[in-house]
């Protein structure tokens, strides 16, 4: 079957990529700007054709409890929110990576701190790559930067959880999660109905019971989990990561930036090398795993790095150890629920260049 | 007329002394030893088997699941 | 195997009466001299085993004394963070709804920390069973006051006795949960006596049936006690518990399906 050509809004793109993918379970809760991901799934009413189950939960925390109880059925599930919503998240999003289940959990990113604002940010770079809620674990994170990778990613992102029983994160936010563009949609895949064999779905006298859990009470067996957690993010950091370089063959000064600021910075690439400046951007598609041996290769090549994000500066830092002190890196970018603009990044580019 | 007889079975490495069971018998059956078993409890034992009508109260209220019931007419 | 037994000739397998049920493992049990958990505990695998349910079961083990249930039960578990049991069962029973799923909570879990994830499972009458074990006490963290803690009752967060002024009133969460419209079945009972267990075992099995029919929520309180964190004697903890928590929780159905109450009221009509 042929892929089928709609206009779309990133949200939308997701819930509908997610039904065509044969997700299993959606669990959401309402919160701008990503309230149209429910409402469009409420809409379609995917359990009358696939048989996926939608549910309004009464909180995010509800939301992704439900998506550990049905991820622990070897389903394929889902939740998405912005930002707030996201912190109240954590506590199950570490459940289930201490359980090593698979997952997907959309982040419509919008300014914060506390409420902050409805209007988009990167501003949960930390929480979305550090681990974000307590003990030693890391998400996936994909970082989509057009309506077509919001819908892309969500079976990718399916793709990679089952791969590595591992919760991924599809860190977009609030300009892609509105803006409309074409999206190239899948055809609809049949929902799965092979069970993974880790799955609780009724213990059979031929079988040991299955338990999924986090807790182990014996210091020595949680370590030997915990090493068995660093062994499988460091096959993830070997196998997984993902980027796009623009125009960095002879580029001297190199942008660094993901999602929206990565479009930004297309454009201000392409101001800068009007003037003369050679300019060139690598964008990561994973945040983590990050593309950290990359860009130390282009920071031998390379006399500045910029680390361009709507936020404080949190990716930068993830660049600053990539490059090791190979070369200065600085960061930029707009804060509060404003969008960087191009012509921002080249001024800012041209003063420490002058400088 | 037939008279019913009972007896039970106590595992003592799982007891935990609780008396519950001892008190939940109808006929006095059960009391507990007057020595520990290796967790250091006073275990409960059919002090007096005869008395035992195989009712099984003790072993339905023992949390630990310790007591094994058999009954039979004579 | 260290036993005692009466007497040597009535032991024979065909005079058996009663005997741990299979499905609860070998495990020795985590609780306390004379915690109601392990007699609730067996009740429950007795009923998944009589009903033939093991491999249609899936369970949900709280955060508290119960934390390691999933060790006593020979059953596929899930182990929920603290008071959320109701939102995993919610997804595991809508995605396979033909299963049997239930969720064993304490009071702390279920009716503070977890009190909007029941709530609403309750309300959307979730096709599941919430066995709530209520003591009134944080037995695993070390007795502190929990949301059932009675008036006036000592714990060591409340150690000169629960002052409703500063403290609260204790929540009456099964009364609560009878209330909502998607409630089917709400009853409250306890496990401290052999009648006590059998009209335990009578309710869990109803709840049993009652999921098959598709209806609604199905929850049973079980008031318990907790010998060591109320600082008695198991003997002394079920008598307090009868002398001062059943008046504040009466035992008994909450609520019962309208169908029987029909089916009683026609029954008795034929009785007149």
């Amino acid at each position: 079957m042929e892929k089928e050509l709609r206009l779309m809004k990133g949200n939308e793109a997701v819930a509908e990529a997610a039904i065509r993918a044969g997700t299993d379970g959606y669990f959401g809760y309402p919160i701008t700007p990503q309230s149209e991901i429910l409402e469009y799934l409420m809409e379609a009413k995917p359990y009358e054709t696939t048989g996926m189950v939608v549910l309004q939960a009464e909180s995010e925390v509800a939301a992704i409890n439900m998506v550990y109880g049905g991820a622990a059925c070897g389903k394929k599930v889902m939740t998405t929110s912005s930002s707030p919503g996201i912190s109240l998240k954590q506590e199950g999003i570490t459940y289930i990576a201490g359980a090593e289940l698979p997952c997907l959990i959309v982040n419509v990113v919008r300014g914060g701190p506390g409420l902050g604002t409805i209007q988009p940010a990167q501003s949960d770079y930390f929480q979305a790559t550090k681990g974000g809620g307590h003990g030693d674990y890391h998400l996936i994170v994909l970082a989509p930067a057009s309506v077509q990778e919001m819908a892309d990613f969500v079976e990718l992102s399916f793709d990679l959880a089952f791969k590595y029983r591992n919760p991924v994160m599809m860190l977009s936010d609030g300009a892609i999660g509105q803006m409309m563009e074409k999206v190239w949609l899948s055809p609809q895949k049949e929902r799965s109905k092979t069970v993974p064999g880790w799955a609780t779905t009724g213990k059979p006298p031929t079988r040991e019971r299955i338990i999924i859990t986090s807790l182990d009470l014996d210091p020595n067996a949680q370590e030997r989990f915990n090493q068995k957690l660093v062994a499988k993010y460091n096959e993830i950091r070997e196998k997984e990561v993902r980027y796009e370089e623009f125009q960095l063959e002879d580029a001297e000064y190199i942008l660094v930036a993901y999602g929206t600021s990565a479009r930004v910075c297309q454009k201000s690439v392409q101001l800068a090398r009007n003037e003369g400046i050679k300019v060139g951007l690598l964008r990561p598609i994973t945040l983590f795993p990050f593309p950290s041996k990359r860009l130390n290769e282009l920071a031998g090549k390379a006399k500045m790095m910029f680390s361009i994000e709507m936020s404080a500066g949190q990716m930068v830092e993830d660049v600053l150890l990539s490059v090791n002190g190979k070369v200065p890196v600085y960061h930029f970018g707009r804060m509060g629920g404003i969008v960087t603009a191009p012509e921002e990044v080249v001024e800012f580019l041209k003063s420490k260049i002058g400088g | 007329m037939a008279k019913i007889r009972g007896s039970i079975v106590v595992n003592i490495d799982r007891c935990k002394g609780c008396e519950v069971c001892m008190v939940s018998c109808p006929t006095g059956t059960i009391a507990m030893a007057k020595e520990v078993n290796h967790k250091g409890y006073f275990y409960a034992f059919p002090a007096n088997p005869d008395l035992c009508i195989g009712c099984a109260s003790c072993a339905m209220v023992c949390p630990d699941g310790v007591i094994t019931v058999y009954k039979t007419k004579i | 195997m260290a036993e005692v037994t009466g007497i040597k000739e009535i032991i024979k397998p065909e005079n058996l009466v009663y005997k741990k049920t299979k499905l609860m493992t070998d495990k020795v049990l985590s609780y306390c001299p004379g915690c109601g958990h392990g007699t609730a505990h067996r009740i429950l695998a007795e009923i998944i085993d009589e009903e033939g349910l093991q491999s249609e079961t899936i369970g949900i083990c709280p955060v508290g004394c119960s934390v390691l249930l999933y060790e006593f039960i020979d059953i596929d578990w899930q182990e929920a963070a603290h008071g959320r049991a109701p939102a995993l069962a919610t997804a595991i029973k809508r995605l396979l709804p033909e299963k049997f799923v239930f969720t064993y909570q304490g009071d702390g879990d279920l009716a503070a920390i977890g009190t909007a994830e029941t709530i609403h499972a309750c309300n959307r009458g979730e096709n599941i069973l919430i066995i709530f074990i209520n003591n009134g006490i944080y037995g695993m963290t070390g007795g502190q006051m929990a949301p059932t803690t009675l008036p006036g009752m000592r714990s060591s967060t409340s150690p000169y006795g629960r002052d409703v002024k500063i403290m609260g009133n204790p929540l009456k969460m099964t009364d609560i949960v009878a209330t909502l419209l998607g409630t089917y079945y709400v009853t409250r009972q306890s496990v401290h006596t052999p009648a006590n267990v059998k009209k335990t075992k009578k309710a869990m099995r109803k709840a049993v049936q009652y999921q098959k029919l598709n209806k609604g929520t199905c929850f049973i309180e079980i008031v318990s006690n907790c010998p060591s964190n109320w600082k008695m004697t198991p003997v002394q903890s079920n008598k307090w518990m009868e002398e001062n928590m059943f008046p504040y929780y009466p035992l008994g159905d909450l609520k019962i399906p309208a169908e029987q109450i029909t089916q009683k009221t026609s029954n008795s009509e034929k009785n007149d």
